[in-house]
This record gives structure tokens, C-alpha cells and sequence, in this order.
């Protein structure tokens, strides 16, 4: 990958800073599954179309595995910069650790409940829920950290140099476009899977 | 608007009627959070800080919550009475406003024995604390008493609502921790109004979706 070649290495950190072009834009693009999951969620309870509800679950299904590899590129950032593999300093991580939690119990509300309306209602709300979390956990763990946790991590300023700029953008493309297909492919295997279950309802 | 309020103000006196007679939910959560904060006081090595007390008694809080709101739909479900309430000539909202009234009243007649209990077993509560916990009932009731509904669709009941309640309720308890030990407590005041306001409008907005069939 280009960042691992062209980009300059952090004064601070090495090489170890080039994880930046994985972990932030797997991080952007988990965000970017959850609001998409709230938008077709929002959608769902506008119009009240069947299609909207495996839209919205497939969109949240990509963004829980997004934020799982966050979660777990960015431990392995904080354990080669910090020498820890888990701080509760570090912000963005604590967020994504209440996020993932509040998104694996999404699945568990799919999974207990009868499929129908009701199911597609219901999750259609929780991941609403979701979106309006994200910055609500993220004004609090803020406003957490500068008193619960004194320091203050502040290496991610937005002065990046041009060559780090684009490669970042490249990354975080890259990653979208990976999301995107991943998304398509998990819709039409759901999809197929849902007609093949009324078929053979049908047949029955 | 008054027909409005005149519906939740029925249903809110139905639900606390309906508490007066039978007595299920306010003891259970006075007893439970009485022994909660008993095992806290074995739970803590002594000499620890008061800043470790007030952390417990935030949790004990959240969890004694959580216990009123497994029952906060028991009755409706048992003899499937939301049905009914649904077809009743109200709008659905009402429904999860005169609710939410019945279960931020029980979490505060419950407080009304933890905090001077608290204040008997560890140390004085500061009135930044009494405020913290007043907001963090409304926030509380309201998220939870439309996360309540929607457990009570699905199979797992009981198992679900701490599943679906607790990450919502993380907030919560960063602001109420910070305010009643923070140095500034205006600000994590300010969050958790913040956050009652913006829960409750959406569990408000969304309380429709979730009971009709």
C-alpha cells in the first residue's frame, strides 16, 4: 500500500504511526455503516417498505465488523506507542468500545425477536438510538476525559503533511469502497436467502 | 393539547394506582438497592475514597433502575393490555409520556431511601450529587421505559432490556460520576440535561413505532 512506502514517517512515533492510514478510516467508515443503517432505518419508519429493514441491518452488520477491527488496530496502536494495549486515555477507542457494545445488542434484539413488522420496527428505532448515541457518548467521554483522565492525547492535529493528506484519503477510499462492496455482497446473500425461505414457505 | 395531557395525567394515576394496590415494583427496588449499597460497603476494602463510594452508589442506581423497568410493562403484558391502550382514542405518545411519569416517581420514591442511606453508610451527599441524580431519573425513565417496550416483544424479556439498556445508560452514568465529583460540576449537568432532552424527544417521537402491530 502506498502510505507504507510514500508517506513520511512521524517525527514522534516512526513507523508505527503509519497504522494512522488503516485505523482511522476503518474508524470513519464504521461511522459511515452505522449512519447508513440509521438513514435506511429512518426510511423503514417513513415509508414502512419491507426492503429498508435488511438495508439498515446489513449497513449496521458492516459497521459492527468495521468497528471490531478499530477496536482492534487501535489497541495495537496503543500498545506500541503507549506500551499498553488498552487506555482508558485514549478517547476514540473508549467511544468505539460503548458503540460496539451497544451494536452487539442490536443483533440480540434481532435474534430474540419473531421476524415481522414488529422486529423490523423495533430495530429500525434501536439503530436510530444508535446514531443519536454516537455523539452523545462522544461529547461525554470528552468532557469525561478532561477531568476523570488528565492526560490528553493530541497527536492527531489536522496540520498533516500534503503527502500524509492524500495517502490518508487514498486509505480512507479505499476502505469505504471495501465497505460498499462487502455491503452489496451481504445484501444480495440475505436477500437470496429471504426469497429462498419463501419459496420453500411456498412450496411447504 | 389539554386532551393530551389529560390522557398521560390518566395514565400515569392508572400506573401508580395500580402500584398502590398490588406493591410489585417500589419495595422490591427499595430493598435491592438498600442491599446493594450494604455489599458495596464489604465490597470496598476500608480506607477507600469517597470518590470510589460515589461511583458505587451510581451503579447501584442504574441497576435499581433497571430492576423497576424490567416490571414497568409486566402488568400490560401479563394481561396483554397494551393492546388495548393502543386502541385506545389517545395518541400513542401519551401512552410512553404517562409512563415515564409512573417511572421516574418510583426511581425517586427509591432514592428517597438510597441517598439518606447513603449519606448514613459513607459520606454527606453534596447537592450537586441530589441534582445529578434528579436528571439522570429523567434521562433514565425515559430511554428506558421505550427500550422496556421494545423488550417486551421479543422473546428474551427479561435478559434483553440490560442488554439493550446498559450502553444507553453509560452516559448517563459518565455524567452523573462527573458531577458529583468534578471540580466543575455546571458542565456534566449541563450533558445530562442535554442528554434527558435530546432521549427523551426521540423516545417520544419513536414510542409509536414500537407498540402498534
Amino acid at each position: 500500500m502506498l502510505a507504507f512506502y510514500w508517506a513520511p514517517e512521524d517525527a514522534d512515533q516512526g513507523f508505527s504511526q503509519k497504522i494512522f492510514y488503516i485505523h482511522v478510516p476503518i474508524a470513519l467508515t464504521a461511522y459511515a455503516g452505522f449512519g447508513w443503517g440509521a438513514w435506511k432505518a429512518l426510511r423503514l419508519l417513513w415509508t414502512g417498505e419491507r426492503r429498508y429493514d435488511l438495508e439498515s441491518y446489513t449497513a449496521v452488520h458492516i459497521g459492527v465488523i468495521f468497528g471490531l477491527l478499530t477496536l482492534v488496530t487501535g489497541s495495537i496502536w496503543a500498545k506500541i506507542s503507549w506500551g499498553h494495549w488498552w487506555t482508558w486515555g485514549e478517547r476514540q477507542l473508549v467511544l468505539f468500545l460503548i458503540l460496539f457494545l451497544f451494536y452487539s445488542s442490536y443483533f440480540m434484539l434481532r435474534y430474540s425477536t419473531e421476524p415481522g413488522p414488529r422486529r423490523q420496527r423495533n430495530s429500525a428505532v434501536y439503530a436510530l438510538f444508535g446514531v443519536v448515541l454516537i455523539p452523545v457518548s462522544f461529547l461525554a467521554v470528552r468532557i469525561a476525559g478532561t477531568i476523570l483522565h488528565p492526560t490528553i492525547f493530541t497527536h492527531e492535529g489536522a496540520d498533516l503533511p500534503w503527502q500524509m493528506l492524500v495517502c490518508f484519503l487514498v486509505s480512507l477510499g479505499g476502505m469505504l469502497a471495501l465497505a460498499g462492496t462487502l455491503y452489496q455482497v451481504e445484501l444480495a446473500g440475505k436477500r437470496a436467502d429471504g426469497s429462498l425461505r419463501e419459496l420453500r414457505e411456498l412450496l411447504a | 393539547m389539554s386532551a393530551y395531557a389529560g390522557d398521560v395525567a390518566a395514565l400515569a394515576r392508572k400506573d401508580l394506582l395500580l402500584e398502590l394496590r398490588s406493591r410489585d415494583t417500589v419495595p422490591a427496588m427499595l430493598l435491592f438497592v438498600v442491599s446493594a449499597l450494604t455489599i458495596f460497603h464489604f465490597a470496598l476494602p476500608s480506607g477507600s475514597s469517597a470518590r470510589a463510594e460515589t461511583g458505587l452508589l451510581w451503579i447501584a442506581i442504574v441497576f435499581t433502575a433497571l430492576l423497576g423497568l424490567t416490571r414497568a410493562f409486566a402488568a400490560e403484558r401479563e394481561q396483554s393490555l397494551l393492546d388495548g391502550l393502543v386502541l385506545a382514542p389517545c395518541d400513542r405518545s401519551a401512552i410512553w409520556l404517562g409512563k415515564t411519569i409512573g417511572v421516574t416517581l418510583f426511581l425517586v420514591l427509591a432514592e428517597l431511601v438510597a441517598l439518606p442511606a447513603f449519606a448514613l453508610f459513607f459520606h454527606p451527599l453534596s447537592w450537586e450529587l441530589v441534582a445529578a441524580v434528579a436528571l439522570a431519573d429523567v434521562g433514565i425513565a425515559a430511554i428506558g421505559t421505550l427500550l422496556a417496550a421494545i423488550a417486551a416483544a421479543s422473546r428474551a424479556r427479561e435478559l434483553l432490556l440490560p442488554l439493550l439498556f446498559l450502553p444507553l445508560a453509560i452516559p448517563v452514568v459518565i455524567g452523573g460520576v462527573g458531577a458529583s465529583i468534578a471540580a466543575n460540576p455546571g458542565s456534566f449537568l449541563a450533558f445530562l440535561g442535554l442528554y434527558d432532552g435530546v432521549f427523551a424527544i426521540l423516545s417520544w417521537a419513536s414510542f409509536e413505532y414500537v407498540v402498534t402491530e
